[in-house]
């Protein structure tokens, strides 16, 4: 039976549970006592007895059985393999995987009287679209064979256990219906466990993420001290062929960090002042006319992939600066069309809406009673927007800032095209600097081995990453609570 | 809304019979309408407003006092939807005139709104604000001034004078309308408004600012707006009555308490409606 089918069925069983459930308890109501419970409630709840336990016994039936699939193929497997040109068990087990998975896409007839040796059953499994290893040996087949007869039984076995698990839960549950059962209480707490679980798969989620770099960083960190990589200034980590073992490299962290740092600095320079600017005239003086036009626009801006906005720097901003500045200076160019002004002007354009649209929030937030007060006191409109309500408003906005400079600091594909990826330690805003999400995006592209410090650096670089912008958030919703408790 | 009985009526009406009345015409009102978008809230009100005097606007929720104050320095300018007819004067100029500067006209006719509403600033600061943005204290020393009298005239400084660098929210419900009226002193305004000034007050904080307001008939003129009948009986000499857009009467506070001439007003201040 197959898992497509048995899923199918169990959810078919559940249906007809809720049905027959929800007719039941309307038949209850015999108007005498008011029942606890509306109708349909306890045919949820019936569907819910009927699949969620089953549905649980088949995830944990499929792993279990692919669990002792493994070890039932692991243990047929000759004790010695190292003579053949198969490095290990494992590899051979895999090959043993994929040979039983191609079996299953032949002919009945042709499964039936199946050739020995591999030389043999090749070309038939290729005239079926399937493409298997050279390396596959003619034993593996009949272990093959062994394991899909095997996966069969189990798979009867645990979709007939499922589908009973299914119409006990739907028997069990639909004797359970009474007009004062409290079907719906338990019906709601399933949802709170649900809703807990979606909650608690992004939070997991986070900690696997975390989990899985800190491990790859652990083992960089090996490779490559701490202090030559948080406090080197050099960047060359000199792609070698892979076993080389001399060519180390140095894999110093700050011309990044320092690339990283001034191209968000350059960006904020122009989202910032624009950002607030376009929020305060939206939020303060822009009629509802011209802001039901002006915000979604704005908000479109967001909405452009970056590596657009890349492309834009690289094709046009970057050629455009080089050239003005070459007019402006007399035929030498000093603006590269690779630069930190590029990237950072483009970015900045990027980040303007994230800005003004925080801003907004945070501006429009500040209560009609602070304005009217300055506006009664004969206060200008400007006059009331500078000394009140932006003071009024001015942590939230901070915090709004900084939310935006995590973004800038953690911004890639514009960087990418717009930065260069020439690690250089300058303060000259028109030559290339690099940024750690470029480095990143490098040292993992490309053919290098994976154990290598070269490769193992981006999850170095990862996680610094992950752990400025962090505390950048952490601190920049400290900022906008702290705010928000003024005026509740 | 409270019945109130005769004698307490005639107590608080004889109270302020003592000061001489004072007829010069501050402010009026002259066919005053307002519209909120299509809806028309205010209809042909004429009133005037005697300097040195308090007048009191009650009336029933929705009856338009409120938005009839906020035409007095053109609040509802910052209302889009907003627009106001007729004509309103102060000292006899059209404060709707295209002459007349709004910032100034506000400087000369301060607010207190209904809900305290101190700047998040220092209480320094909150009383500094209005002369700071008008100039009118050039020193450092002249600032303290200005900000102490006017602490003085709200009958705050006793209870701030050690704490003048703290936040102003941090005050009490009553202090904070205190410092919102020593605030509305201290651009030297000629007339003060209040909406509902007490309403979000305890009465020991309301006796506190109704005392004040009593204090502050002598400089300048005031206009409130108030639900409290016992309210407007105790610190208004004029009282005028709106009821769903219309003014319904207007006329000396011990004459609209004890005998008024239209039956709405006496049904309202018995308490049988509103």
């Amino acid at each position: 039976m197959s898992l497509m089918l048995v899923f199918a069925l169990v959810f078919v069983i559940g249906a007809v549970a809720f049905f027959i459930g929800r007719q039941r308890a309307a038949a209850h109501d015999n108007g005498k006592v008011k029942p606890h419970s509306r109708a349909h409630y306890h045919g949820w709840w019936a569907f819910l007895l009927a699949t969620l336990p089953a549905l649980l016994l088949l995830a944990i039936w499929s792993i279990g059985s692919s669990v002792y699939l493994n070890s039932h193929i692991n243990g047929q497997l000759p004790a010695q393999t190292a003579e053949s040109a198969i490095a290990s068990r494992t590899l051979a087990a895999s090959l043993t995987k994929s040979l039983a998975n191609g079996l299953r896409k032949l002919e009945p007839e042709a499964a039936n009287n199946l050739p020995a040796t591999f030389t043999e059953l090749q070309p038939m499994l290729a005239a079926r679209g399937v493409a298997l290893a050279p390396d596959t040996q003619d034993y593996m087949i009949p272990i093959a064979v062994d394991a899909n007869r095997t996966q069969d039984t189990m798979q009867l076995i645990g979709g007939v256990l499922v589908l009973a698990l299914a119409v006990a839960g739907a028997v069990f549950g639909l004797s359970k219906i009474k007009v004062r059962a409290r079907a719906r209480n338990n019906v709601e707490r399933l949802i709170l466990w649900g809703l807990l679980g979606a909650s608690t798969i992004a939070i997991l989620t986070t900690v696997g993420i975390v989990l899985s770099m800190l491990f790859q960083s652990i083992n960089f960190f090996e490779r490559v001290p701490f202090f030559s990589f948080f406090f080197g200034t050099v960047w060359d980590p000199r792609f070698a062929a892979a076993g080389a073992g001399e060519s180390a490299g140095q894999f110093g962290l700050i011309p990044l960090l320092a690339g990283t740092l001034y191209i968000a600095l350059v960006a904020m320079l122009v989202a910032v002042p624009v950002g607030l600017m376009s929020a305060v005239y939206m939020a303060e003086y822009a009629s509802p006319k011209v802001r039901a036009v002006v915000k979604p626009a704005l908000e479109l801006l967001a909405g452009i992939p970056t590596i657009v906005y890349g492309i834009f720097a690289l094709v046009t901003l970057g050629p455009f600066l080089r050239d003005l500045s070459a007019a402006l200076a007399g035929g030498t160019s000093f603006i590269q069309a690779q630069s930190i002004l590029t990237a950072g002007l483009v970015m900045g354009v990027m980040l303007i809406p994230v800005v003004s649209s925080l801003s907004d929030d945070i501006i429009t937030a500040v209560p009609r009673a602070m304005r009217d007060g300055s506006l009664g006191l004969g206060a200008t409109r400007s006059e009331t927007i500078r000394k009140v309500i932006l003071p009024a408003a001015l942590p939230g906005i901070v915090g709004a800032i900084l939310l935006t400079a995590s973004r800038a600091i953690g911004e890639t594909m514009i960087v990418v095209l717009a930065a260069g990826v020439a690690a250089n330690l300058t303060l000259n805003p028109f030559e290339a600097m690099t940024t750690i999400t470029v480095k990143i995006v490098n040292q993992l592209t490309g053919d290098l081995e994976f154990n290598s410090p070269q490769t193992l650096v981006a999850f170095a670089l990862g996680i610094t990453l992950f752990f400025l912008t962090l505390i950048m958030n952490i601190f920049a919703l400290y900022i906008v609570r702290k705010y928000r408790e003024q005026y509740e | 809304m409270n019945i109130m009985t005769e004698k307490a009526l005639e107590s608080a009406v004889s109270d302020k019979m003592s000061g001489t009345p004072n007829e010069i015409i501050k402010m009026r009102g002259n066919k005053v309408g307002v519209f909120y978008g299509e809806k028309q809230a205010l209809f042909d009100v004429d009133l005037d407003v005697r300097e040195n005097q308090v007048t009191a606007l009650i009336g029933p929720s929705g009856c338009g006092k409120s938005t009839f104050l906020r035409c007095l320095n053109r609040m509802n300018d910052t209302i889009d939807s907003a627009r106001v007819t007729g004509k309103i004067t102060l000292d006899n100029e059209d404060i709707y005139d295209k002459n007349i500067d709004v910032v100034e006209l506000r400087a000369r006719v301060g607010m207190v709104f209904q809900k305290p509403n101190p700047f998040p600033k220092s209480i320094y600061e909150n009383v500094a604000y209005g002369p700071r943005i008008h100039g009118l204290a050039k020193k450092k020393s002249d600032m303290d001034h200005v900000v102490e009298t006017s602490l003085k005239k709200a009958g705050l400084f006793n209870e701030v004078k050690d704490r003048l660098l703290e936040p102003g929210t941090g005050l009490s419900g009553g202090q904070q309308q205190r410092l919102c009226i020593a605030r509305a002193i201290a651009v030297s305004p000629e007339v003060i408004l209040m909406d509902e000034p007490c309403s979000a007050l305890d009465p020991i904080a309301t006796a506190r600012v109704e005392e004040l307001i009593d204090e502050l008939r002598q400089n300048y003129t005031i206009v409130i707006v108030t639900h409290s009948m016992q309210q407007a009986a105790r610190v208004s000499q004029r009282t005028a009555m709106f009821h769903l857009g219309y003014l319904v009467e207007e006329g000396a506070t011990d004459k609209m308490f004890t005998n008024p001439d239209d039956k709405r007003t006496q049904d309202y201040i018995t308490g049988r409606f509103g």
